[in-house]
């Protein structure tokens, strides 16, 4: 990496140099992620070279290679993609909203009412299929989220109270997950278990489709979002003062953050990690202060799509949940990069 | 409101005491406590009932008083004694020893669990800077990061290892059950070396609350203070988890209470706190081995749903605070 990281000290660079910085960042992570594709579309037990490999992506080639590159690995390397730059964006935007380093969607409870959905729906109904799965990850998430607002509503959501009711309510359903899994048979708690990793073993093109979809309409209002996020950052009164709906803005975006979390988990299941750590690794290399939520999106694909061919290749069989991975690929390069920082100032 | 405090543990003290499989009344309970050897009162007051009793007592004070100190030190209102990889680094070494070592019993773990906690502490305290330069924030996410990529090491090795992962699903629900008095005694020198340690801080904690800047001003020297901080979290969080297995909400809950309760002193925060959380744990294990009988639910599960509706409940009045 030639992009070296500044320390966490909240300076304020030129405006300019800071926005070239952050440019070239992204570019950096993009082309970073768009070279990991490449190998993961041309690497498995069909061998297809890098130059083959974008040729069959376009259904150009040997057929073998078309299908191997088209049918099998095209969806997952897409998936993987979109779901990590949605929950980059979506960490990005409630660590900005709580201003707190350690928010994210999981802080309204999102993932943890999304597992215990799944949670009831697998070990209690005892069905697996994927629909009733994705529906009941969508109910218990969606359901749970909708709580927290309204728990921490009081003539508007204030940040401190939102993180608080967030951790009461996830305490609690994290505890009833823990206790649907101590009472299930141990073949259906570590199934469970898996799908509460978050895996993207079952990309296929029906997946993928639903996960563009849901990007396009999604990432679309992002471009939007940047402006009253960082009005939010300078504090209520002042977002007030210069002319922002404050309460109106900040349901909006939490409407926005949940949903691009609401994609994963319906999806793939709760991806942990990706959210909380895109967007520090992102402002550790752009050094800048406010939400990038671009470079948290270049970040989140980067991370999970690397995680995820990683996940493949430690086990084969495919029994290791990228979860279980993005978890370590984000924390080690986390604390890499505080190590650095630390021994720089 | 202290002295109310104690007498509210006592009740609750006494409760853990009486009810349990079959239940006994107070008067029994005193008559229990203070039987001669032998008798059937004195074995079931003092060979099943008080263990139990006094781990709820050691691992509640141990939980809040770490919770306490490390919000003070953070200053973030998310933080638990969790937050410097404690429980990550226990349940770590846990799930080495489950699946490497074939470790089957609770009190085996206790070890385990202990050298995990301390190591990643000090690995956390490290890469956040050390002495001096680990400010709040950097110390938080260094603790969030490692205590992830070991959390997933965890669920990897126990997802890969069925067995593993029945034994480790059971200690990773913390719970009171099955400890005896000698795990406390071998735990109990580094709760007391944690409290001492807690006992000496809240003035300096005081300071730090105004920043770092006027803490200097004041006199107080920040990076032992944080030092020390991060020691008697570890030191407390540590033998609270290798006693009782991870127990989340306790520490995270009671020290926003106390906060609400007595204002911004760290002095009475920790104090209430210190009796708050026995209160806590206590309490959940005795709902928990009423509400399903026969069967048993763990602390920590009870813990959670008890505490927080209150925590809502609080956050939602007018005063609630933030750090």
């Amino acid at each position: 990496m030639t992009v070296l990281p500044k320390p966490l000290a909240p300076h304020q660079p030129s405006s300019r140099s800071a926005h070239v910085r952050t440019r070239l960042v992204v570019t950096v992570l993009l082309v970073l992620a768009a070279l990991v594709a490449i190998y993961l579309l041309g690497s498995g037990d069909v061998q297809v070279s890098p130059g083959n490999a974008i040729r069959a992506v376009f259904g150009a080639g040997d057929p073998a290679d078309v299908l191997a590159v088209q049918q099998w690995r095209l969806p997952r390397v897409l998936s993987a993609l979109l779901v990590g730059a949605m929950l980059g964006v979506a960490g990005a935007i409630f660590q900005s909203l709580t201003r707190n380093p350690l928010g994210s969607p999981d802080i309204i409870g999102f993932n943890t009412g999304a597992y215990t959905g799944a949670l009831v729906v697998l070990l209690v109904t005892g069905s697996s299929a994927p629909l009733g799965v994705t529906a009941g990850a969508l109910l218990g998430g969606l359901g749970t989220a909708v709580a927290v607002y309204l728990l921490a509503y009081r003539q508007g959501v204030q940040g401190f109270r939102l993180i608080i009711v967030g951790i009461a309510l996830s305490a609690m359903l994290t505890a009833a997950n823990s206790w649907l899994i101590l009472k299930a048979e141990l073949p259906q708690a570590i199934g469970a278990a898996q799908w509460g990793a978050g895996s993207l073993n079952d990309a296929t093109w029906g997946s993928t489709l639903g996960v563009c979809v849901a990007a396009a309409v999604l990432l679309a209002p992002c471009l939007w979002a940047t402006r009253p996020l960082r009005q939010l950052e300078l504090g209520d009164d002042l977002a007030a003062a210069l002319g922002l709906r404050v309460e109106p803005a900040r349901r909006a975006l939490l409407v926005l953050g949940v949903l691009l979390t609401a994609v994963s988990a319906a999806s793939y299941g709760p991806i942990a990690f990706v959210a909380l750590a895109a967007p520090q690794l992102a402002r550790r290399l752009t050094s800048a202060s406010g939400a990038g939520l671009g470079a948290a999106a270049a970040m989140g694909a980067l991370v999970l799509l690397a995680s995820d061919g990683l996940a493949q290749r430690l086990v084969t069989g495919g029994t290791l949940p990228a979860g279980v991975v993005t978890v370590c690929v984000g924390g080690l390069y986390l604390v890499w990069l505080l190590f650095r920082e630390a021994r720089r100032t | 409101m202290l002295t109310a405090a104690l007498a509210a543990l006592l009740v609750v003290c006494v409760l853990s005491i009486a009810i349990g499989e079959n239940l006994i009344g107070p008067a029994a309970v005193l008559r229990g406590l203070f039987a001669p050897p032998g008798s059937i009162e004195h074995n079931i007051v003092w060979a099943s009932r008080v263990p139990r009793t006094v781990v709820g007592l050691v691992v509640g004070l141990a939980l809040a008083l770490a919770g306490g100190v490390i919000q003070a030190l953070t200053r973030n209102p998310l933080a638990d004694p969790g937050i410097l990889g404690v429980n990550a680094g226990a349940a770590f070494v846990v799930a080495i020893g489950i699946a490497v070592l074939g470790v089957d019993r609770p009190i085996g773990y206790v070890w385990f669990a202990l050298v995990g906690a301390a190591v990643t502490t000090v690995a956390v305290y490290a890469i956040g800077g050390g002495r001096g330069r680990a400010t709040p924030v950097r110390l938080t996410l260094a603790g969030v990061a490692l205590g992830a990529v070991l959390a997933g090491i965890t669920q990897g090795i126990t997802l890969l290892n069925p067995r593993a992962f029945d034994e480790f699903r059971a200690w990773s629900a913390g719970t009171l059950a099955g400890r005896y008095l000698d795990t406390v005694w071998q735990v109990l020198p580094f709760v007391v070396l944690g409290a001492l340690l807690v006992a000496v801080l809240p003035r300096n904690l005081n300071g730090m609350a105004m920043g770092e800047d006027t803490a200097t001003a004041l006199g107080i020297n920040v990076g032992r203070t944080r030092a020390g901080a991060v020691l008697a979290v570890t030191l407390l969080a540590g033998a609270a988890t290798a006693l009782a297995g991870p127990i989340a909400f306790v520490g995270l809950m009671v020290p926003h209470l106390a906060r609400w309760l007595v204002g911004a002193d760290q002095r009475w925060i920790l104090a209430v706190s210190a009796v708050g959380g026995p209160m806590l744990v206590l309490l959940a294990d005795v709902i928990g081995r009423v509400i399903i009988r026969p069967d048993e639910m763990p602390v920590s599960i009870v813990a959670a749903f008890v505490g927080a509706p209150v925590l809502i409940a609080l956050v939602r009045r007018k005063g609630a605070s933030g750090l």
